[in-house]
């Protein structure tokens, strides 16, 4: 039953994808079907975080291949937490997708890509298998091409290009570091690897191999300098798209830079750290400034991604449990915080007929409400408290101040400052004043208004939920961070005793 | 061998960054191909060259002695079949690219990113392309 559990998150997207592209003909057939998946995903991932907390990491042999030489799932807590808000960004975009254009959508085959994806993001947050990462990257970005040029308008096979031709590269890099690293070691296990990285004889050799992997999944996280594929792709796709993209894509990559940094070259953090201390804060600056230059709300979204992305790698930079915790609970929040945004500003073209913030304006006291939602992510993404945000920000600046890494501390804060700049340049253009132009007449049937607006207010109400009520979510972060530095239980968990003991003597 | 293969290695490389600077979409997806061939060839040698004791015996068992090492060449199918299926499917984009913007040369797309898109508030962007 376990096995079954560990495995669901896979199955689900995989059924879904298969049973919707065999409903091509019936678009209508397949938004049910997709929907239901999502719940489904969500409850799968929920059940698999409460097995994890309560009996720790779960481990999958499969085919029964005893650990290093087959492929293992690897779900500890970590895993689980990513994959429950992997779930949850489904059920919100799955609904949100139904709304405005969703006919259009269905026809061009949203529902098989979009299941495809969560496909490829479940399966990289369960694998314990660098090659299978590898793989589980493939499968994600092949779905993402497909979905970012849905429409084949111009400006998205321009974008779509784009992003193709930057990711194409980023993953081959990834495969050549795979093939270096399987040539030193000998295996492609994590937790094997894990065990033989620090024993080793050419460490130059696998530090450079390091190096290849943090510009592989720096490529797929758009940090500093390979963020250009991010701000020219994202912002010319259709939201319920972009709203998937910027909660998850970037995230596999930072969790992936997580779990290999802290996992298998934990060995050589002071090498380490500090290169992605410089990564955090040049990736701090350089999205918050590209944001404050732009005044299209999807491009000044895009450029926020980047920037908070540096918050989630002061984990890795520091490596102190606070730090990891910080980071794990930013990934959270970041999440929730930013697909809200990205279905809010959908929201906003659908109300204010644009996404341009100088043809916007006037939507406070045309739609007070929207203005409401938007200001509850948009002051939690500037960390203002008692928002989400500002728990995260408070965690990983503390433990920088606490690691005494006084320049990556003031530079969180002033990033802080400068985002919050940008949120009030949207709210003041879009809502705050007058409107230049009339607003477009009333287009949006009762259903289409649902589908639109239940997701965000979900999405701003889990906000809320871990701003006000803090301790659980920063539990779990502990707990995940807890898991992630304690190496030794991960491979005696995926390797069993045996290979222990011999680490144990390799040890001495 | 083993230097001569890693010589081979370098110039495909040096070949394929050469055809990622051209301008020209279908140059850079030959580059593409071009690396993913080098990346091939390089997990190949990192697997080791020659005979190689198999990664699976039984106690007790005999081993093959004079058998390449599976393993790599295992990762290379997957890898090929994976990237004959990206370079398909960007090939079709670059088709498409050609068809609606009318060029496959890179620095002629200006769709996603107009410079008209990071002017001041005050002056009104170009208004949307798509029609909405």
């Amino acid at each position: 039953m376990d096995q079954v559990l560990l495995a669901s998150p896979l199955l689900v997207p995989l059924a879904a994808s298969a049973v919707t592209a065999l409903l091509w003909r019936r678009p209508g057939l397949q938004r049910p079907v997709s929907l239901a998946a999502a719940v489904l995903l969500l409850g799968c991932s929920a059940a698999l975080l409460s097995h994890t907390l309560a009996a720790g990491t779960l481990v999958g042999r499969m085919g029964a291949w005893p650990a290093p030489f087959g492929i293992v799932l690897v779900v500890d807590v970590f895993s689980a937490i990513m994959l429950v808000i992997t779930g949850l960004m489904a059920v919100a975009v799955a609904v949100y997708s139904a709304g405005q254009g969703a006919t259009e959508r269905d026809r061009a085959g949203f529902h098989p890509l979009f299941q495809g994806l969560l496909l490829g993001v479940t399966g990289a947050f369960a694998t314990g298998d660098l090659f299978n990462l590898y793989v589980w990257f493939e499968v994600m970005l092949i779905a993402s091409f497909g979905l970012l040029v849905l429409d084949r308008t111009r400006e998205q096979l321009d974008g779509g290009l784009r992003y193709v031709a930057l990711n194409l590269v980023g993953t081959t890099f990834f495969l050549l570091a795979v093939g270096l690293l399987l040539g030193l070691t000998g295996t492609l296990n994590m937790a094997d690897l894990a065990r033989l990285a620090p024993a080793v004889e050419n460490q130059g050799a696998l530090a450079a191999v390091a190096v290849l992997l943090l510009i592989a999944f720096g490529a797929k996280a758009a940090v500093f300098p390979l963020f250009n594929w991010l701000p020219a792709a994202y912002h010319t796709a259709s939201m319920p798209v972009a709203a998937i993209f910027a909660a998850l894509l970037t995230k596999v990559g930072v969790y992936a830079i997580i779990r290999v940094f802290t996992l298998v070259f934990a060995h050589d953090t002071a090498f380490f750290g500090p290169i992605v201390g410089v990564v955090a804060m040049a990736t701090m600056v350089t999205g918050v400034l590209g944001a404050a230059a732009h005044y299209d709300v999807r491009r000044i979204l895009s450029f926020h991604i980047i920037s908070q992305i540096g918050y989630m790698l002061v984990g890795v930079a520091l490596m102190t449990p606070l730090a990891i915790a910080g980071s794990v609970l930013y990934v959270i929040h970041h999440i929730v915080v930013k697909a809200n945004l990205f279905l809010i500003a959908g929201a906003i073209r659908q109300a204010g007929g644009s996404f341009a913030l100088a043809r916007l304006g006037g939507l406070w006291v045309t739609r007070p409400v929207l203005g409401l939602l938007f200001l509850i992510p948009a002051l939690s993404l500037a960390g203002i408290p008692p928002l989400s945000g500002f728990w995260g920000k408070l965690a990983v600046i503390r433990a920088s101040l606490e690691a005494e890494a006084w320049l990556l501390a003031a530079v969180a804060l002033a990033v802080g400052l400068l985002t919050l700049f940008s949120m009030i340049k949207i709210w003041n253009e879009a809502f705050w004043k007058a409107a230049p132009e009339p607003p477009p007449a009333e287009t949006w049937s009762r259903a289409a208004r649902f589908a639109t607006f239940a997701p965000i207010v979900l999405l701003a109400g889990t906000t809320l939920a871990i701003g006000l009520w803090t301790e659980p979510f920063m539990g779990l972060s502990l707990a995940a961070a807890d898991g992630l530095l304690d190496r030794q239980g991960y491979i005696a968990a995926v390797l069993g005793e045996r290979a222990t003991a011999a680490l144990q003597e390799g040890a001495r | 061998m083993e230097t001569l293969l890693a010589i081979a290695i370098g110039a495909v490389v040096t070949a394929s960054v050469y055809l990622f600077l051209s301008r020209d979409l279908l140059r850079m997806l030959i580059g593409f191909i071009l690396f993913g061939t080098s990346v091939n060839l390089a997990i190949l040698l990192a697997g080791r060259i020659g005979p190689i004791r198999p990664p699976l015996v039984d106690p007790g068992a005999a081993a093959l002695e004079a058998a390449a090492n599976p393993l790599p060449q295992a990762l290379i199918l997957t890898a090929i079949v994976i990237g004959f299926g990206l370079t398909a499917f960007a090939l079709v984009l670059v088709l498409k690219g050609h068809e609606a913007l009318g060029t496959t040369s890179a620095e002629d797309m200006g769709e996603a990113e107009p410079v008209a898109a990071t002017a001041p508030s005050t002056a009104l962007p170009a208004p949307h392309r798509k029609a909405a």
